[in-house]
């Protein structure tokens, strides 16, 4: 079964929304991989809570789950489903009513026309 | 409606269809409406770029499709995104003469590719094991 794109930026959303996974999620990017207890050490949460916190953003598949040293499990920011929700993103930031005022505001100005004629009247 | 993949709009201007393209198509006018700066080689294949100051900010383009006051198309990269992701949308402008003026269509599309990497890992639909855990875990940790 191919993966779902909007399943994807979804799981992404979700764990953002959650001061605490967004918290380690933050860390993870900031700092690089790591593990539970390296975590805890910075953050105000027990290593137990974010331990529970990292296996289901493994599951999730928003961070993968690697060996570290003295067997504990390191883990590490995985980018791709990030870029899908940028993705998401990218479609809610694209201005483009803006812009296409700007071009018509540009055409008006340079090839002449009913605004700026107006204008002439104010600012000739 | 889910993951939107494209974005159209469709808007009637006051001028000619080859003034509108040339606004559309020339570094002088990318540069004056649309970015600060702008240069492009316009041929299918040809490369251009537009320029924010404020921001700080260069897109690269790739031209596309080129018919002259009728098609201008070209590809750049999907904002947000390191600039060597490779996925990038594809913008389709469309002018068709409408009296003295133009009606001008704008199509942005591809946003919802996804990522090679993505394939092959534990995507396989569990979105609602996902929701529930993190039910039980709220509930956990509520109790502590």
């Amino acid at each position: 079964m191919p993966p779902d794109i909007e399943a994807i930026a979804e799981q992404v959303f979700v764990a953002l929304a959650d001061p605490t996974r967004r918290a380690i999620l933050a860390a993870l990017a900031s700092r690089g991989p790591a593990t539970a207890t390296d975590l805890a050490v910075d953050l105000p949460i027990t290593r137990q809570a974010i331990a529970k916190h990292l296996a289901l953003l493994a599951e999730a598949g928003l961070v993968t789950a690697e060996p570290g040293e003295r067997r504990r499990v390191r883990y590490r920011l995985r980018s791709a489903p990030m870029q899908v929700a940028q993705q998401f993103l990218a479609v809610l930031a694209r201005d483009w009513d803006s812009s296409l005022d700007a071009l018509k505001d540009h055409l008006d100005r340079v090839v002449g026309g009913p605004a700026s004629t107006q204008l002439h009247g104010i600012d000739p | 409606m889910g993951f939107p993949d494209r974005i159209g709009r469709t808007v009637e201007i006051a001028h000619p269809p080859d003034k509108v393209w040339a606004a559309l198509t020339t570094a002088e006018g990318l540069g004056a409406w649309f970015g600060n700066e702008a240069a492009i080689d316009l041929r299918p294949g040809g490369s251009a770029w537009m320029k924010w100051n404020d921001e700080g900010f260069t897109a690269e383009m790739r031209v596309e499709r080129v018919e002259e006051s009728a098609v201008f198309g070209f590809t750049w990269g999907i904002y947000g995104l390191p600039a060597d992701v490779p996925r990038r949308t594809y913008v389709e402008f469309t002018l068709e003469p409408v009296g003295a003026g133009t009606r001008l269509t704008v199509v942005e599309s591809g946003f919802a590719q996804l990522p090679e990497d993505v394939y092959g890992k534990a995507y396989d639909g569990n979105t609602e094991g996902w929701a529930k855990e993190l039910g039980e875990l709220a509930d956990y940790l509520d109790a502590a």
